[in-house]
C-alpha cells in the first residue's frame, strides 16, 4: 500500500501497539524480578539479630571483637591518654567530618564526644570493617595508634576516624545501647 | 580474505551431508583452506594456545565440579579431598590452577602482539573489541574460580573486588549486596560463584567464535602489517599454520607441565591454604599475579580528584585501564599498523610494557611510601599512552617506507639479492 499521507491523530492502530508494548515490556519485567531478586539476602539473612555483649571484662587498653550480622564489631575500652589525643584533634584535620554514628543525627560532626556514648566515653563500639574496601583494619596499630587496615594502608586514630589512607569515611558505629553497666546490646 | 570455498565433498557421507548442513565445509575452509599470511611468526600462534587453554579449562573444570562442593561448611575440605582422596585429583587441580595462570600469560602475549603490531585497526576495530570482551570474561571467570577453594585469600579478595562496587554512589551498596547475596561474604556469595564461575567459560566459547569468525572475514594482520595483496602473499592454514601452531603449543605445553608437576604452588599464594575466616584480614592480601597491574592501578589513586573521592577513583581507574583498550581503534591515529616501521612508537610502546611489568610488580608490594608514587608515575604513563602518546604520535612521527608486498619483503630478507634459494626446500614458504 502506497499511503503517502500520514495522519495527524494517532490511529486505533498506534494505540493498540504501543498499549500492547507497554504490557509486554511489564510483563518481561514481572518475570525478571525473581529471577534479579533472587540473589538479594534471603529471609535468614534478613531476620538480623541483636546481640548482646558483656564488656565487663574488658580491661583499659584492651579491645575485642564480636561477630554481628556477618561483621566484625569492634569494642575497645580507650586508655584517658587515648581519648585525650582523639578530642585534642581539630575537626578541619579530619578526611572525613562527619561522626557516622547510627545512634545519633546523620549529619553531627565527627568529634570524639559524638562517636562514643556520654557517660561511657572509654568504650568505643564500631563496624570492624574498613570502608574503604572492606577488610577488617589491625587494633592499636597505625600512625594514630588507632587502627591500621594492611590491605591498602588506612590508618584511623584512635576515635576511628579515618586519618591517613584510601578508605573515604570513618568506620561506622552501630546502634547499639547499655543493657546494664556491663551488658551491650548492639542492633 | 574470505574468498570463494575451495572445498569439493568427495564421500559419500560428505555430500550427503553437503546438501543438508555443510558443516564440513565450514571446517574445511575455516582450518585447512583458509589462507594465512607467509609471514607470520611465533607470535600468532598464541590464538591456537589460548583456544586449547580453554578447553583444557572447561575439561579439568568439569571433572573438578563432580568433586568439589559449593557449601561455605564442606568447600576448603572439599578441595583438600580432592587434592589427598580423589584419584588422580592432585593432577585435575594443579592443571586446573595452574592452567588459569597460563591462560593468562598466553592472552597477555596474544594483547601486546596486537598492540605491538597494530592488529586492532582497520578493519579490525571489531575483532579488537570481542577480544577485549573474552579479556573481561576470562577476569570475572578467574576471579570467581580462585573464590571457590574457600581459604583466606579468596574471601578476602571477594570482600574485596565487590567492594568496588560501593564506591558507585547511591545505588553500589544495593549492588553489592545483590552480588553478594548478603551484608558480608558468605554461604550464598560462594553458591552462586560457583554457578557463574560454571557458566561464564561457556560465554567466553560463544565469544571466542565471533572472536575467530571476525578474523575470518577481515583475515589475520601480520608481523609487516600491510595487506595480503594476491595468493602469493599467503599460504594455507593446513599444513602450514597448523603445523607451526602445534609446535608452539607443545613448547607451551612444557612450561605448564612444569609449573604443574615442579611448581604447583609458585603461582598461589600459601595464605588460601588456610580456611576462610570472616573475623581475620590476612596481613597483606593480593590478587593472583595476573591481576597486579590493575591492582596497582586500582591503588595508586589515593587522592580526592574533585568531586571523585580517592576510592571512587581508585575503582574508575581499574575499570578505565581495561575499558580504554576498547578505544583504541580510535585512540591511535597513525595509519601504519606494525611497530617495526613506526621508529617513535617502538620507543613509547616498550616504555609501556616495561610500565606494566612494573606496576605487576608494585601491585605485589604493601601499599606504602614510595611504592605508592612509583605506582602512580607508571599508571600516569599508562593512560598517558592511551590518551597522550598514541593519538599525538600517529601526527608527529614519520613512519619507514613500507614494503610493496608480504612476498617481496619475505623473498628479499631470504636471498639478499638473488642467487639460488638454498633455503627453497627447507622453507617453503619462501619460494
Amino acid at each position: 500500500m502506497a499511503q503517502t499521507q500520514t495522519s495527524a491523530e494517532p490511529t486505533r492502530r498506534d494505540f493498540l501497539l504501543l498499549a500492547t508494548g507497554a504490557m509486554g515490556a511489564v510483563g518481561i519485567g514481572a518475570v525478571a524480578w525473581p529471577l534479579i531478586d533472587q540473589m538479594n539476602p534471603d529471609a535468614s539473612t534478613r531476620a538480623l539479630a541483636a546481640i548482646e555483649v558483656d564488656v565487663s571484662s574488658i580491661e583499659a587498653g584492651q579491645a575485642i571483637t564480636v561477630q554481628w550480622r556477618g561483621k566484625p564489631v569492634f569494642i575497645r575500652n580507650r586508655t584517658p591518654e587515648e581519648i585525650e589525643a582523639a578530642k585534642a584533634v581539630p575537626l578541619d584535620e579530619l578526611k572525613d567530618p562527619i561522626a557516622r554514628n547510627a545512634n545519633i543525627d546523620g549529619a553531627a560532626p565527627a568529634t570524639d564526644e559524638n562517636r562514643s556514648t556520654e557517660g561511657n566515653e572509654a568504650l568505643l563500639v564500631m563496624v570492624g570493617v574498613c570502608t574503604h574496601l572492606g577488610c577488617i583494619p589491625l587494633g592499636q596499630q597505625g600512625d594514630y595508634g588507632g587502627w591500621f587496615c594492611p590491605c591498602h594502608g588506612s590508618h584511623y586514630d584512635t576515635s576511628g576516624r579515618i586519618r591517613t589512607g584510601p578508605a573515604p569515611e570513618n568506620m561506622y558505629v552501630p546502634v547499639y545501647s547499655f543493657v546494664s553497666d556491663t551488658r551491650l546490646r548492639i542492633g | 580474505m574470505s574468498g570463494h570455498s575451495t572445498y569439493k565433498p568427495s564421500t559419500g557421507v560428505e555430500k550427503w551431508l553437503e546438501k543438508r548442513l555443510p558443516i564440513v565445509r565450514l571446517l574445511h575452509d575455516t582450518a585447512v583452506s583458509y589462507p594465512t599470511p607467509r609471514n607470520l611468526n611465533y607470535f600468532w600462534t598464541f590464538g591456537g594456545i589460548l583456544t586449547v587453554m580453554l578447553v583444557a579449562q572447561i575439561l579439568t573444570g568439569v571433572v573438578l565440579a563432580m568433586h568439589y562442593a559449593a557449601d561455605t561448611r564442606v568447600a576448603f575440605a572439599s578441595v583438600e579431598a580432592i587434592m589427598r582422596d580423589v584419584n588422580w585429583g592432585w593432577l585435575l587441580r594443579y592443571l586446573h590452577a595452574n592452567g588459569a595462570s597460563m591462560f593468562f600469560i598466553a592472552v597477555y602475549i596474544h594483547i601486546f602482539r596486537g598492540l605491538y603490531f597494530g592488529s586492532y585497526k582497520e578493519p579490525r576495530e571489531l575483532l579488537w573489541i570481542l577480544g577485549v570482551i573474552i579479556f573481561l570474561l576470562m577476569m570475572a571467570t578467574a576471579f570467581m574460580g580462585y573464590v571457590l577453594p574457600w581459604g583466606q585469600m579468596s574471601f578476602w579478595g571477594a570482600t574485596v573486588i565487590t567492594n568496588f562496587f560501593t564506591a558507585i554512589p547511591w545505588i553500589g551498596e544495593p549492588i553489592q549486596t545483590l552480588l553478594i547475596g548478603g551484608f558480608a561474604v558468605d554461604n550464598p556469595t560462594l553458591n552462586r560463584f560457583f554457578s557463574l564461575h560454571y557458566l561464564l567459560p561457556f560465554m567466553i566459547v560463544g565469544v571466542v567464535i565471533l572472536h575467530i569468525w571476525a578474523l575470518h572475514v577481515v583475515g589475520q594482520n601480520n608481523p609487516l602489517g600491510i595487506d595480503v595483496k594476491s595468493e602469493k602473499d599467503t599460504v594455507p592454514f593446513t599444513p602450514y599454520a597448523t603445523s607451526k601452531d602445534a609446535f608452539a603449543m607443545v613448547c607451551f605445553f612444557l612450561v605448564y607441565a612444569w609449573f604443574v608437576f615442579y611448581l604447583p604452588n609458585f603461582l598461589g599464594h600459601p595464605d588460601n591454604y588456610i580456611e576462610a575466616n570472616p573475623l581475620v584480614t590476612p596481613a597483606h592480601i593480593v590478587p593472583e599475579w595476573y591481576f597486579l597491574p590493575f591492582y596497582a592501578i586500582l591503588r595508586a589513586i589515593t587522592f580526592d580528584i574533585g568531586p571523585i573521592d580517592s576510592k571512587l577513583g581508585g575503582v574508575l581507574a581499574m575499570f578505565g585501564s581495561i575499558a580504554i583498550l576498547a578505544f583504541l581503534p580510535w585512540l591511535d591515529t597513525s595509519k601504519v599498523r606494525s611497530g617495526n616501521f613506526r621508529p617513535l612508537f617502538k620507543i613509547f610502546f616498550w616504555i609501556f610494557a616495561v610500565a606494566c611489568v612494573i606496576l605487576g610488580w608494585l601491585g605485589s608490594r604493601p601499599a606504602e611510601g614510595g611504592y605508592v608514587l612509583a605506582a602512580q608515575i607508571a599508571t600516569a604513563y599508562y593512560f598517558a599512552y592511551f590518551l597522550i602518546i598514541l593519538p599525538l604520535l600517529g601526527f608527529i612521527e614519520t613512519p619507514k617506507p613500507l614494503p610493496t608486498s608480504i612476498t617481496e619483503s619475505v623473498l628479499k630478507k631470504s636471498h639478499g639479492g638473488g642467487g639460488v634459494p638454498a633455503g627453497a626446500a627447507a622453507s617453503p614458504e619462501k619460494r
